[in-house]
């Protein structure tokens, strides 16, 4: 091995040989994939069956009147986003939820099927988590009410005791209570001993209300051809 | 050479074939001390910058209100400024400086015109600057090991094109006839980084692919950073320094071969077990677990090789700095190797995925392997490129045992812990419902991360040791000068 024409070579095409089957293939493989309803219909607006996406070789369509999925985040949600990206919750917590059997995601509550890769071809950054320090949000905005994410971000410890997760008041106010228009329609409630206090009240920020939309919007409560409930 | 040379001659770093090649040596190493210098005083700080980030992180992990009002070191954050620090602050700028070194010398290839080494230099350290002020302060992208803001990528990609073709230069003039080993594997990593790099900036960054494919592409490079960078650099260096200190040659040139071609073929297709049970292909995530239980071939014939080379020099490699350092990362890569591939089995994956486990595995890895050799690699080199000693030995050992059971006690802790954290999280009753609530298997983790937070303080012992030792190398010739033999260890027979 003297001659670096060759060691080029096999150093190119190892490296090449790896990002055409991880990447590039991959790419090809999904690049079609759209927003689907659950159930397809072939060209005579026939049901399928099973998981086809071609009949006699033309590709089944989405069934009129139902909803295709996955939808695009919006407005605040898609705001909220930047702030989920921003603090690093990804470090934390996972997007995935693992089929049945293969560790305990739908026994904790995390998702009733498994994610599958068209869930996620609407987001343009895919966080989909290697550590669940905290538990998976695939599903978060099912699992609790606005009122409990809020007291969360501002202390875990109000809704989780010995939780390990940062407190984020930094994305809150304390602010005195106006005499002028009352309380805040956003002040948040708190216990007792989380309370800022008589007269005062803690009002979330924009980029609070933000993450929470994001957060409320993380649901996989749709079916697909290709994955239904409980698979 | 005629009076008027060419561009070609003017690169042309080869010393005169004729002279002594100690002295031809001593050239490539006075060509590269001034950048090598930059780049190792720059490495040292980020060391110290990344450990500082790291045990902030780590008290947080047990304790999440310290520090907890302080938006720009929330946990996310200065975990993310941790890895980025020692992976591109001291990581990269220590491999700038050992591996065109290394490079030149197999050469025997001065390295020219080393302002631009230099400006390199500048530049790095500004871009890794930038990026982590841009992590802490928000601009974090959301893609792990790339998370520093995209407008650090030019100065990125540019310093990589600076130090990258002084070791192509190198390698073109080379004046030996034999290649050995090492110069294979730095051809390789300076060749394939960029393009790991590029390849995802572009298709994660600037025109990010579709849905999870950008997953794939993240983990095809940040296992490939680990996989066809730092593990073959550092591999370069061990096959380099263990027979350069032990005077007797690599036992065998076949199987590094073997072990390099293999390396090549199966490391970069790992990288995707990091997505087993995810929303992907199966069939790319069978491919990974292949090549990583494949990857048992080139660590296991790499693992020989190295072992035959040391074996029976034992007495000899303990009194050597350089050895200790270099032979604990090496027996490290074959055993964080074998781990890894286990790991990669899809019903050991079960419990490992999501928990401590990865986490002990990546500093295994990164620092029990590659860190330990780039240690060694310093000690080493420092005293040939400034003609002085190692100004104290009890220093050496004290980064030595601090760092060397600091590791050992991180990895053990957390991948027990990680372990136990996994089976609970996954333990069902016979009616169906989990053992463990969450907050408990949170709660049955704290203690193996306080352990953690303990060997975190180890490593800040040996990170501070070893800085002052090299503060006092170079800027210190008065606590220097008393150093006239090289600094060992323990006694050898020499000069018993």
């Amino acid at each position: 091995m003297k001659s670096l024409p060759l060691i080029f070579l096999g150093v190119f095409f190892t490296l090449a040989f790896s990002w055409t089957g991880i990447v590039l293939t991959t790419h090809m493989q999904m690049r079609d994939l759209t927003p689907a309803t659950a159930e397809l219909v072939n060209a005579d607006d026939e049901p399928v069956a099973g998981r086809q996406f071609m009949v006699d070789g033309v590709n089944v369509k989405n069934t009129d009147g139902m909803t295709a999925y996955p939808l695009p985040l919006v407005g605040e949600a898609q705001r909220g986003k930047l702030v989920y990206q921003e603090m690093g919750c990804l470090y934390c917590h996972s997007q995935q939820v693992r089929r049945a059997g293969f560790g305990a995601d739908f026994e904790r509550g995390w998702g009733n099927r498994q994610s599958v890769a068209r869930d996620y071809i609407e987001q343009d950054r895919v966080m989909l988590g290697t550590m669940r320090t905290g538990p998976d949000l695939t599903n978060v905005g099912l699992r609790y009410s606005e009122l409990w994410q809020y007291q969360h971000l501002y202390n875990p410890q109000i809704t989780s005791p010995g939780s390990t997760m940062p407190p984020y008041g930094f994305l809150f106010e304390v602010r005195e209570v106006s005499s002028m228009r009352g309380p805040s329609p956003d002040a948040i409630e708190l216990p007792e001993a989380y309370h800022p206090g008589e007269g005062y009240e803690l009002v979330p920020t924009q980029r609070a209300k933000d993450l929470v939309a994001y957060l409320m919007n993380l649901q996989q409560d749709y079916e697909l051809p290709e994955m239904k409930f409980t698979e | 050479m005629s009076s008027n040379p060419s561009i070609i001659d003017s690169l042309k770093p080869s010393g005169d074939p004729d002279v002594d090649l100690r002295v031809r040596l001593g050239e490539v190493d006075a060509s590269m001390r001034v950048p090598a210098m930059l780049f190792l005083v720059s490495a040292v700080m980020w060391l110290l910058a990344g450990t500082a980030f790291a045990m902030i992180a780590a008290i947080k992990a047990t304790n999440p209100d310290f520090l907890g009002a302080t938006e720009w070191l929330t946990f996310g954050r200065v975990r993310t400024a941790h890895l980025n620090a020692m992976i591109f602050g001291w990581g990269n700028n220590v491999i700038f400086a050992v591996a065109p070194w290394i490079m030149g010398r197999l050469c025997r290839a001065r390295i020219r015109h080393t302002n631009i080494l230099l400006a390199a230099g500048v530049f790095w350290n500004i871009a890794v600057t930038i990026g982590i002020i841009g992590i802490l302060k928000g601009d974090m992208i959301g893609v792990e090991w790339l998370e520093m803001p995209a407008y650090v990528t030019p100065l990125v990609v540019l310093t990589y094109a600076l130090v990258g073709v002084w070791v192509i230069i190198a390698f073109r003039w080379r004046q030996s006839d034999h290649v050995y080993v090492s110069q294979w594997y730095l051809l390789a990593a300076f060749f394939w980084l960029p393009w790991l790099y590029t390849v995802a900036q572009v298709m994660l960054i600037f025109e990010p692919a579709n849905g999870v494919v950008q997953s794939l592409t993240n983990w095809w490079f940040a296992h490939n950073v680990l996989g066809l960078w730092l593990t073959p650099i550092a591999l370069a260096v061990a096959y380099y320094l263990i027979p350069k200190v032990l005077g007797r040659p690599i036992h065998s040139y076949y199987l590094s071969v073997v072990g390099f071609w293999a390396l090549a073929l199966f490391y970069n297709w790992a990288g995707v077990h990091h997505l087993i049970g995810g929303p992907v292909p199966a069939w790319v995530i069978s491919a990974g677990t292949v090549a990583s239980v494949m990857m048992v071939i080139p660590v296991i014939v790499t693992g020989i090789n190295h072992h035959l080379t040391v074996v029976g020099l034992h007495k000899e490699g303990w009194a050597s700095p350089t050895i200790r350092f270099v032979v604990f990362g090496a027996i490290n890569y074959t055993v964080v190797s074998l781990i890894g591939s286990t790991m990669a089995l899809r019903h050991v994956n079960e419990v490992t995925h999501f928990t401590h486990f990865t986490v002990g595995h990546a500093h295994h890895g990164v620092y029990a392997f590659f860190t330990m050799i780039m240690f060694g690699a310093v000690y080493y080199m420092m005293p040939r490129l400034l003609f002085r000693e190692w100004p104290n030995a009890f220093l050496i050992k004290v980064h030595w045992w601090m760092c060397g059971l600091g590791i050992l006690l991180m990895v053990f802790a957390l991948q027990i812990g990680g372990w136990f954290q996994g089976l609970q999280m996954n333990a069902l009753t016979e009616d169906g419902t989990p053992v463990y609530t969450f907050l408990q298997t949170v709660e049955n983790t704290k203690p193996w991360l306080w352990a953690r937070s303990l060997s975190g303080l180890m490593l800040l012992i040996g990170h501070v040791a070893f800085a002052i030792n090299v503060y006092w190398m170079i800027f210190s010739p008065r606590t220097q000068d008393k150093v006239t033999q090289p600094t060992l260890l323990t006694e050898t027979t020499e000069q018993a």
